[in-house]
């Protein structure tokens, strides 16, 4: 940012001073030299302007002598042409260059799991006690294939299923866009609880070749940390076509992030751009992705179930349609929330749908079409709470992805600076001297305790419904009622109203 | 007020049934004096039965049972049979007044036998193309509803308390080797016939007490294979389930309990290796036809009938035999009013589900 601006900053760090002690562990730990020292005056000061609001030096401060504020809007009240829009145009003026941001969508568009209320027994049925009662959260991905045949059972060439413990993994963050410690945590994590967490496109580090039986290994556009033994050694092979945040554009991993370990991982030189391009330039068409998911059946002799991950636009239906027909076995689908490390403002803000209703509108169109069993629908964008979850498996889904909320469990404050590579949190940086902040084995205990504390709440919800077990929640859009949706939302996500009997 | 089937009525009930194993008919007296006992169960606003091994004469012939609300209704449907089918012989269910129940539909019954050049215009099994028909007089033609459709079985159904709907169908003039009778208890007055138990298709009949909460979850994945929920009735979702595992699926009906009570992970878990795979692919390929949620029932077939708890048996269940004959009902109590001196009385585990099959030769006598 430039010393003189036409904007005023967006916060003000404020100093308690009779509580200040002058340890300096702000100055030391702010990652955007928000926090000065004169030392010469022995004084401690603020560039507001250069303040994200990751909240890292209130956090820390031992003497909780800091605040930070929204710098008051100095415009004029207008509706149409926001702070946020001026803000915009006036860095634009000032660059010339493209916006770019992190993390998902933050624009007031309509969040539908707002809209929609779960059941619960009354009389009729009983609700069952998740602390009495077993409670089942087992979910398996993969092809199903029926009838069940007793010939088919002993069948070992055929692909197996995988199963997780809880219907939550950690998406897709690649190795350079976090760091290691960071992906160390989720890796740990998952496999603590019996999850998966996804590599994202920047290949597996080879230290962590021992989680890799809880990975999804990525493959995308740039192919980065492609390579038989990445592909053998992971659980779920997943084809990256598109990501919620950005879709329809490819990705770009400036050459700072790409130190000796990062280059080495990606296979690539270290210091130079990792540019993932839009398209895979092998996949023009539905049938060039059916020979990619094949090349990797092959490659892994049918032992790796395949994910195709696309994002949510328009006619996400038929193009699931067309995935589960090319012989994926299962299909992630990110939602117009999707984090993201790095991606153009205007796409990340303006393109895609929302999760909730292309999980209604896949769910039912593979039904329509008779193949809802062939493959497993994975949702991803945005899930906020372990009712977030519960509501998108009701919707059709057979597990989510998290990421954004994995990241706050680590330490992130959605401050949106991920693509700076100063993460003061130590997470979305490659800077040794943030990351370390950033203790794996403290990482992974806090990623368990989310995934727990979730997973007893969706115990407890599918309890109050009277079911003991999630497949039984799986596109039971009986369980979900919408307030407030008009006829067109409420057809779409196959819900009644609040209200309506059964 | 909307007719059943426009929207799901919950319901709790009382059950009971038996099956002489040797093939001995026995009239219906006995079953309606079980189910009888069990009157607090129900709430007079629905009670059925069904009977396998009533019809010997026209054994070989699909024995349609259908009510009609109007003459129209009787047309259109009959138009339909001709249409599809040789009708051996059609009268009315011969039926007795009962003061307690109110106005009935018209009530027939046809013996039919599907025309084969039908058959093969459908490129259809035949139970396929019969499942097909009666689905379509369900769901197209309003005011008409196939009670039963199987071959030397009937259900009769009603509103009212069981034994007065026995007493109206005159089950003491039919012999079977099998009788599942039903007392219905629903939280609201649907008042239609067609709603009451058992629910059949073909040669399957279910009765069921409970509330099954995985409804949504199951109608979706049977809708996937053709079925139309004409009724929105958990009882129909059960029949369906059955009708594709074992006979479409062609899975024993052990395995078939199974995957409508599955076991637990933790169970499957334990198990030697070769059945962990089975248990486990059963559960994952028909996970979504779990019936989760409190249920009891007893599912009638041809040579046969099973009861079925939910698998943390959150409705009653007893069975117990006596010499050839197996009994099952909601209590006790029900089993013991006509059949004092049982051997063997027992509370079967959640999901373990009780078979009785005739033996073979009475099996071999039955259908000769």
């Amino acid at each position: 940012m430039p010393t003189l601006s036409l904007m005023p900053p967006e916060f003000r760090v404020a100093r308690d001073d009779n509580k200040c002690i002058k340890c300096l562990a702000c100055v030391r730990q702010c990652g955007f030299d928000a926090q000065q020292y004169d030392a010469e005056d022995d004084r401690l000061y603020a560039i507001d302007a250069n303040c994200v609001n990751c909240q890292r030096c209130v956090s820390i401060c031992p003497a909780g002598a800091l605040t930070i504020y929204k710098n008051p809007p100095p415009m004029r009240p207008n509706a149409h042409w926001t702070e946020g829009h001026l803000r915009n145009i006036v860095k634009q003026a000032e660059t010339g260059g493209v916006l770019l941001t992190g993390m998902g969508n933050d624009q007031p568009f309509p969040t539908y799991f707002d809209r929609l209320l779960l059941n619960a027994s009354q009389v009729t049925n009983p609700s069952i006690d998740p602390l009495r009662e077993p409670m089942e959260l087992r979910t398996y991905l993969g092809s199903r294939v029926e009838p069940v045949t007793l010939e088919e059972c002993r069948d070992k060439t055929r692909t197996p299923l995988v199963p997780i413990e809880t219907p939550i993994m950690f998406s897709a963050m690649s190795y350079g866009s976090i760091s290691h410690e960071a992906f160390a945590s989720l890796a740990r994590a998952a496999k603590a609880f019996g999850t998966l967490f996804n590599t994202g496109e920047g290949g597996l580090p080879e230290d962590l070749y021992e989680y890799a039986d809880h990975a999804v290994v990525q493959v995308a556009s740039g192919r980065f940390g492609v390579h038989a033994g990445y592909l053998n050694a992971g659980r779920v092979i997943e084809i990256k076509i598109g990501q919620g945040a950005k879709p329809g554009i490819g990705g770009h991993l400036p050459g700072e992030k790409i130190t000796a370990p990062v280059a080495e991982t990606r296979m690539i030189p270290e210091g130079t751009d990792a540019l993932s391009p839009a398209p895979h330039h092998d996949i023009y068409s539905i049938e060039d992705l059916k020979q990619l998911i094949f090349t990797l059946k092959e490659a892994t002799r049918y032992q790796k179930p395949v994910s195709v991950k696309i994002s949510a636009v328009h006619n996400v239906a038929a193009i699931a349609s067309g995935i589960a027909r090319a012989g994926a076995d299962i299909i992630a689908i990110d939602g117009f929330r999707g984090g993201t490390g790095a991606a153009p403002t205007m796409i990340r803000d303006h393109v895609g749908i929302p999760i909730e209703l292309a999980i209604a509108a896949v769910d039912q169109r593979l039904r329509e079409e008779g193949i809802r069993n062939r493959v497993s629908l994975v949702a991803a964008g945005g899930f906020r709470s372990s009712a977030d979850v519960v509501k998108a498996i009701a919707l059709g889904a057979d597990a989510v992805y998290i990421a954004t909320a994995a990241l706050i469990a680590l330490g992130c404050h959605l401050c949106q600076k991920c693509y700076t590579g100063k993460c003061s949190w130590g997470i979305a940086t490659q800077d040794p001297y943030r990351s370390r902040r950033l203790n794996p084995e403290i990482g992974a205990e806090r990623l368990y305790n989310l995934l727990r504390g979730w997973s007893h709440e969706i115990k407890e919800m599918l309890g109050g419904m009277g079911i003991n077990s999630i497949e039984s929640l799986r596109g039971n859009r009986l369980h979900l009622r919408g307030v407030g949706l008009n006829e067109v939302e409420l057809k779409l996500l196959g819900v009644k109203h609040a209200g309506e009997a059964m | 007020m909307l007719r059943e089937g426009d929207y799901r009525v919950p319901s709790g009930c009382a059950i009971s049934g038996f099956i002489n194993k040797d093939g001995r008919r026995v009239d219906g007296s006995a079953i309606i004096q079980s189910i009888a006992l069990m009157q607090e169960r129900s709430n007079g606003l629905g009670g059925g039965f069904a009977a396998y091994g009533i019809y010997p004469e026209y054994k070989d012939y699909y024995a349609l049972h259908l009510l009609f609300e109007d003459k129209l209704s009787r047309n259109l449907v009959e138009e339909l049979i001709k249409d599809n089918f040789y009708i051996e012989a059609e009268d009315r269910i011969p039926t007795r007044h009962v003061r307690s129940i109110g106005k009935a539909p018209l009530l027939w019954r046809y013996f039919v036998t599907p025309r084969l050049s039908k058959i093969e215009e459908s490129k259809e099994t035949e139970a396929d193309f019969m499942t097909r028909l009666v689905m379509r007089i369900n769901d197209s033609v309003n005011g008409a509803y196939v009670v039963s459709s199987g071959k030397n079985m009937g259900a009769f159904k009603g509103v009212g308390y069981p034994e007065d709907i026995g007493e109206f169908f005159r089950l003491d003039e039919y012999q079977a080797y099998t009788w599942i009778a039903h007392g219905r208890f629903p939280t609201n007055t649907p008042g239609w016939w067609g709603g009451a138990h058992p629910f059949t298709l073909l040669d399957w009949s279910v009765v069921h007490n409970g509330e099954i909460s995985s409804y949504g979850a199951n109608r979706r994945f049977l809708e996937m294979y053709g079925y139309k929920m004409t009724l929105q009735t958990d009882t129909e979702v059960v029949a369906y389930a059955i009708d594709l595992l074992v006979r479409r699926h062609k899975l024993p009906l052990e395995l078939a309990a199974r995957v409508l009570a599955a076991p637990l992970w933790q169970v499957i878990d334990r198990l030697p290796a070769a059945e962990r795979d089975l248990y486990t692919r059963l559960r994952v390929v028909y996970g979504s036809l779990l019936l989760n949620g409190p249920f009891s029932i007893i599912v009638g077939f041809s040579g046969g009938l099973m009861a079925l708890n939910d698998r943390i048996k959150l409705r009653p269940l007893v069975a117990a035999f006596h010499g050839a004959t197996l009994y099952v009902a909601s209590e006790e109590a029900a089993i013991r009013e006509i059949c004092p001196d049982v051997e063997r009385v027992w509370y079967p585990q959640g999901g373990e589900p009780v078979i009785g099959r005739l033996e073979e030769e009475s099996q071999c006598r039955l259908s000769a």
